[in-house]
């Protein structure tokens, strides 16, 4: 019985998010281009929704991963492929994975935790539409110089401009990330008996 | 609508303003550190989205992008450590019960 209400609750999901893309293609008369924008854009602020209002956390990682997926198709749609290869590998193969690992290390069984919003929320709320509306106007408002047609980076233009132009960002991202790992397992490695607690 | 700027800056600012109510909204502090996830993602849209179209940025945008991507990925391993490290002395993920400063 429950298998047939996640099935219906999957077409539900596919619906929604199927809805405006065929909507802009087939009524507005967009390019299929214009219909997988519009889809994913639904999927990306749907699942963005879900990853800040949902109870369960555990549900709320799972989210984040179809936002990132959502995310990953945008950048295909606009002509990066190797960015969204970039963040299928980096985002929902190792960020999610260890979001998940540290969720289930923090699970807690208290009643406290069945509250998962502070009781400043309506002010965010408020807040995040303020800045949501703030954004629109700058965008809306801005005509942008020298815009050109959408166009696809090569990937051999990026790999050399990587290497070139970028090399010093480059060597300074790799000494930050060997100082994350360092940093990452000694503040997570479980303090020894005869060791001092540090005081957090 | 897929040819214009203007829609994927307007995702960006609405995927960034979510991720900053779940910021401030939300009272668990992984909840806090996915909506920091999320508010870099659309910064990294914005950014792609701005390679594709200006055309002096043709191929910096998606370096940025990557470079962007991999401080996330540090900034996601420390965070998450300390919230591990903090969650092993108090007991809980919850942001509003550390309150060892304040008393």
């Amino acid at each position: 019985m429950r298998a047939w209400l996640y099935l219906i609750a999957a077409a539900i999901a596919i619906g929604v998010v199927a809805t405006p893309g065929l909507a802009v293609f087939l009524l507005l008369g967009g390019t299929p281009d214009d219909g997988l924008v519009a889809s994913f854009g639904t999927l990306l602020l749907v699942s963005g929704l879900a990853v800040v209002t949902m109870r369960d956390i555990i549900r709320c990682g799972l989210a984040m991963i179809v936002c990132f997926i959502a995310l990953a198709g945008i950048y295909v749609q606009l002509g990066a492929p190797l960015v969204a290869a970039a963040q299928v590998i980096v985002y929902i193969g190792a960020i999610s994975v260890l979001v998940l690992f540290a969720i289930m290390l923090t699970q807690t069984k208290s009643g406290s935790a069945r509250l998962v919003f502070q009781t400043q929320a309506r002010w965010a709320a408020l807040a995040a539409i303020v800045l949501a509306l703030l954004i629109g106007v700058a965008v809306y408002g801005t005509t942008w110089p020298d815009l050109g047609p959408r166009t696809a980076a090569a990937t051999e233009a990026i790999a050399s401009t990587l290497f070139s132009d970028y090399v010093l960002p480059f060597e300074v991202v790799s000494v930050l990330l060997l100082a994350a790992v360092i940093g990452g397992v000694f503040l997570a490695k479980r303090e020894d008996v005869t060791g001092e607690e540090p005081t957090l | 609508m897929a040819e214009q700027l203007n829609t994927y800056l307007t995702l960006s600012g609405a995927l960034f303003a979510i991720g900053t109510f779940g910021f401030l909204a939300r009272r668990n502090a992984i909840s806090m550190l996915m909506s920091i996830e999320l508010m870099l993602n659309a910064v990294n849209l914005a950014i792609v989205a701005f390679g594709a179209f200006v055309p002096q940025l043709q191929d910096r945008g998606a370096v940025i992008a990557l470079i962007v991507i991999a401080v996330a990925a540090a900034e996601a391993t420390v965070g998450l450590a300390i919230v591990i490290a903090i969650f092993r002395n108090r007991r809980t993920p919850l942001v509003d019960e550390y309150d060892a400063m304040r008393r």
